[in-house]
């Protein structure tokens, strides 16, 4: 049979199906029985680290398909890999676009790839949902209407952490060690945004680091000498654990405050050391899942219960599990309102209209929120400071936006 | 094979090449695309590697200025795309022939060294700020896709296809005859009997530093189209991996071969596709297992064993 | 000056750290005239399996000893299985299937033990005379340990028939395999030693920047840089290598170029070096015969 009769052929059935059971309106990807999600994942190459979020998440999508899906319809996920490579991710995107028909791409990972496919997936107007970056390029409706943030934005961030300092110690002299991508770049424009005229003389020092470095060890002790009494640590888990350990190490005890991208204090702290992480400062939205305090909570108690049932022998104190836990969970509160409008453009309206949804991990008091013009979902963070056992969070709610 | 069937054994392979996107999806042409791009690489590596008999661990370094330099002058003069490949060739010309000079210094391993040092070096200098200006730092480029030109009725990805294929025949071209003249003579000479051929009076620097530079000009061609194609380059695009997977890719292949930069092209642009289809916990483990296959299987790579084959099958 | 100096000893302790592992890929060319590149990912592997050891409960020396024996076995299997097939094979041959070595290790490691950071316990104490804000009792210790696995290498290849063998055997397997020696032997025992010393400096290593499947990404560029600057078929050149690289890189970094040039500028130097001394610092000049 040729490929053309076939493909009518399966049309045609497809048609008799669904004017029988007679619903829904579908985007390719979606169907009564099926939406189909795709994402790209560094499964192998230096940033794997990272792809636990994507095992998360397939994981929470299998539990709720067997809890009976999303209406009735099951998730298929599509999670690729790019090994962190933009051309790959390229590659692997339009994959799940044209082969897979996919509806939507879900919280695929890192700025470069997620720069690499903005333009083409806004042109085939397929949403680009809560990109696994905090990047702060990636909330811009204007230009790119199909593109999504999701975590709190590095530049938010910042600003909180900025203001903080200009209240509590405004004649600080400041250290800041960041990691030389747009991760550090975007953290350093939020702090001088905030500090404005005073940025020239209260930085002291700025410097950095490569992923490729194998310590960093000289960089804290250039911090030290500046004489700074605060220490902004701008890195990823591995390299923030170095820095809270050599400062101690040298016996340096400025102000620390670091990035929520590393505050885990199995990931970060332990390996550092909790002594000599005690008085860190840092920002959070999600709860951490060592923290005591949450013990019985019932959404804690939850997770818990998915990782020991769907997830055996993964890591709690793994933060990029309850990452991706709760970003899966997210997708799904959008799905869910979807109800049987599963076209791409009713995706990206629920997704962009967003009000007060609360996500099981989130810090009490922070809830996810969206309008047609803002597409940052998570924009609240609250601090905290590390006492030596957890985290212990001061102060109100903070909001970057 | 009589010459004149073997031309007509290329001229029968690039047309089926030629009609290959008018069967396949703008999915599947695009991954050709790329293919094509890499084979562009592989063949100007072999040049240095397999004909010169110079390691080069660093070819990403020149894929990444040929990349760069396309989207610069798209992005920042304005240029069409097909006016940029020139420069980005002349450019990696440039900066090959001047790698080259220390290279002449330099043997073995410890060529190996300063080359791959060169690729670990890439995405820093990349990022640098003082160049922030035309590079984009670590955002990047971000670049148009071209359509089919006169009006064509091609898809942006069958066209670029065509576009790729073209060059890459000509630059296949120009490699099958260097290496059939005097120049690929004398490389092959020096590779063997250095002291020999300089006694007969081959220039020895000249040749090598020269072939340096073609290499990288054929990589700087290929990174232009592969920065066209991807519609992008940021830092993160250039890192080792990538030289590690072009030195890969002509040992698959088949070192010192014209027809091996295909194979090895296929090779590097699919099989990492396949191993992330066997196994997400552990694509690399697959991808080695496979490389370590190829390689007790077919030491001198694909186009050697296929040469085998073809003797073997005339005997009989 | 005191800033100085505590960069200076900064630069010094991550040296160490090169020399270490520099050290296992001088063993690994003078056995089989190779460089190594999955040494690191090698050594990252015997370091987890020490780790797995210790968070059994093993005490730390006896994890050390039986990483270090698993390693010395595991290194001898690899070159009979994995290498011997291409002991004929052209270089670049041998150079891919390293690669395939490096990315199976590596993917294995993070299959088997993820890719969450861990913290490898360090043995050293430093006594109470001895504190003092520049030197932290692990660095001290490794770079004790570091200079005696350099002794015991160089007397290795100097004063033993073994070594004499081994090197002869790497250097000309026809002529040695006349003289009666076992040049496949030789080769799986090369490929021990080296891993076992690779071993020795994961377990340095880990307690530094951390034990993850990537742990030794950054550390084997420094490494290949230390061992050639010094000369690779010298042991007391890769270790004077190690400790050079460490400190030119760090005082660059803090008082030259700053940080976002540093690793580029090192390695410029390095290779300015070279091609004024193409066999690196103390490496012997080869002769070849026409």
């Amino acid at each position: 049979m040729n490929r053309f009769i076939r493909s009518t052929l399966v049309a045609v059935t497809a048609l008799v199906a669904t004017g029988a059971v007679a619903a829904g309106k579908y985007s390719p990807g979606a169907s009564d029985t099926e939406i189909r999600v795709g994402q790209t994942m560094p499964y192998s190459g230096p940033a794997s680290a990272y792809a636990a979020i994507g095992k998360a998440q397939a994981a929470y999508f299998q539990m709720i398909n067997e809890q009976g899906g999303v209406n009735g319809r099951k998730i298929t996920f599509l999670s690729l890999d790019d090994g962190y490579s933009p051309p790959k991710a390229v590659e692997q995107t339009r994959k799940l676009v044209e082969q897979d028909e996919v509806l939507l791409l879900f919280n695929s990972l890192g700025t470069a790839n997620n720069t690499a496919t903005q333009k083409y997936l806004n042109a085939k107007k397929v949403p680009q949902l809560f990109v696994a970056t905090g990047a702060s390029k990636f909330g811009d409706p204007k230009n790119f209407p199909w593109t999504m943030g999701w975590q709190p934005n590095y530049v938010a961030e910042a600003r909180v952490f900025a203001q903080w300092v200009l209240k509590t110690r405004p004649d600080a002299k400041i250290a800041v060690i960041s990691q030389n991508d747009d991760f550090g770049k975007d953290y350093l424009r939020g702090i001088k945004e905030v500090l404005g005229d005073k940025a020239a003389k209260m930085i002291v020092l700025e410097t950095t680091y490569e992923v490729t470095d194998p310590t960093v060890d000289s960089q804290v002790v250039q911090a030290k000498s500046s004489g700074a009494d605060v220490l902004m640590n701008i890195a990823t888990p591995k390299f923030a654990a170095q820095i809270i350990r050599k400062a101690a190490d040298i016996g340096w005890k400025p102000v620390q405050l670091m990035t929520d991208v590393s505050a885990s204090v199995g990931a970060v702290l332990t390996p550092a050391g909790l002594d000599k992480a005690k008085d860190l400062i840092s920002a959070s939205y999600l709860k951490d899942p060592t923290d005591a305090r949450f013990k019985d909570d019932p959404a804690m108690k939850a997770y818990y219960a998915f990782l020991k049932k769907y997830m055996p022998g993964a890591d709690p104190k793994d933060s990029f599990n309850a990452y991706g836990y709760n970003s899966a969970a997210n997708l799904i509160h959008v799905l869910k309102t979807c109800g049987d409008d599963l076209t791409r453009e009713n995706v990206m309206k629920v997704a962009s209209t967003m009000k007060d949804v609360e996500l099981p991990l989130l810090m009490p008091g922070i809830k996810v929120n969206t309008s047609p013009t803002d597409y940052y979902p998570i924009a609240e963070v609250v601090l905290i400071r590390f006492d030596g056992q957890q985290w212990q969070p001061f102060g109100d709610v903070m909001s970057g936006r | 094979m009589t010459p004149a069937l073997r031309v007509g054994g290329v001229v029968l392979a690039v047309a089926i090449a030629a009609a290959l996107p008018f069967f396949l999806t703008d999915y599947r042409t695009f991954q050709f695309t790329q293919a094509l791009i890499y084979a562009i690489v592989l063949l100007g590596l072999n040049l240095l590697t397999g004909y010169s008999g110079q390691i080069s661990l660093g070819h990403g370094a020149f894929y990444a200025v040929g990349a760069y330099t396309a989207a610069i002058l798209m992005d920042q003069a304005g240029w069409p795309y097909w006016a940029t490949l020139p420069v980005a060739g002349a450019v990696c010309f440039g900066f090959g022939f001047l790698f080259g000079l220390p290279a002449l210094r330099l043997h073995g391993h410890y060529l190996a060294f300063a080359t791959f040092a060169l690729a670990v070096a890439t995405p820093q200098i990349l990022k640098y700020k003082g160049i922030e200006h035309w590079t984009g730092g670590v955002q990047g480029i971000v670049t148009l896709k071209p359509d089919a030109p006169f009006g064509l009725p091609l898809s942006q990805d069958r066209w670029l296809y065509l576009f790729t294929l073209a060059i890459a025949v000509a630059l296949f071209v120009v490699a099958w005859n260097l290496v059939r003249g005097r120049v690929g003579r004398a490389l092959v000479a020096l590779r063997d009997h250095p002291i020999a051929a300089e006694a007969m009076g081959v220039d020895a620097a000249f040749f090598k530093t020269t072939v340096f530079g073609i290499s990288a000009m054929y990589a700087g061609i290929a990174g232009a189209l592969g920065g066209i194609a991807v519609q992008f380059v940021s830092p993160d695009a250039f890192t080792t991996l990538l030289s590690i997977s072009f030195v890969v890719g002509i040992v698959v292949g088949g070192i010192a071969t014209i027809s091996g930069a295909l194979w090895g092209a296929l090779f590097i642009q699919f099989v990492p596709n396949v191993a992330d289809q066997i196994s997400k916990a552990a694509p690399w483990a697959i991808y080695g297992a496979v490389l370590l296959v190829f390689i007790y299987a077919m030491p001198g790579g694909v186009a050697w064993m296929l040469r085998r084959v073809a003797g073997s099958l005339r005997r009989a | 000056m005191e800033a100085f100096l505590h960069q200076l000893f900064a630069g010094i302790a991550t040296g160490g750290i090169y020399a270490s592992i520099a050290l296992a890929l001088v063993m690994i060319y003078q056995s089989t005239h190779h460089i190594n590149f999955a040494q690191g990912e090698l050594a990252m592997f015997s370091t987890y399996l020490a780790w797995t050891c210790v968070e059994a409960g093993l005490p730390w020396w006896a994890a050390f000893v039986l990483t270090v024996v698993a390693s010395f076995v595991a290194g001898a299997v690899i070159e009979r299985v994995v290498m011997r097939p291409v002991q004929h094979a052209p270089v670049l041959s041998v150079v891919i299937v390293f690669i395939a070595l490096l990315v199976i290790l590596n993917s294995l490691a993070g299959w088997i033990w993820t890719y969450t950071i861990k913290t490898f316990p360090s043995p050293f104490v430093m006594p109470r005379a001895l504190e003092n804000p520049w030197l932290s009792a692990h660095e001290a210790g490794s770079i004790g340990v570091t200079l005696a696995v350099l002794v015991a290498l160089w007397a290795f290849f100097r004063f033993t028939r073994l070594g004499l063998a081994m090197r002869a055997a790497a250097q000309n397997p026809v002529s040695s395999r006349l003289a009666g020696i076992r040049v496949g032997q030789m080769l799986m025992l090369g490929w021990g030693l080296a891993a076992a010393i690779g071993a020795v400096a994961g377990m340095l290593i880990a307690p530094v920047v951390y034990l993850d499947p990537n742990m030794m990404a950054g550390v084997m560029l420094y490494a290949f840089a230390a061992a050639l600057l010094g000369g690779i078929d010298n042991p007391v050149g890769a270790v004077l290598g190690g400790f050079i690289v460490g400190v030119v890189e760090n005082l660059a970094g803090a008082y030259l170029v700053g940080t976002e040039l540093k690793l580029t500028v090192a390695l410029a130097l390095i290779i300015g070096v070279l091609v004024f001394r193409p066999t690196g610092l103390l490496g012997r000049r080869t002769v070849v015969r026409v």
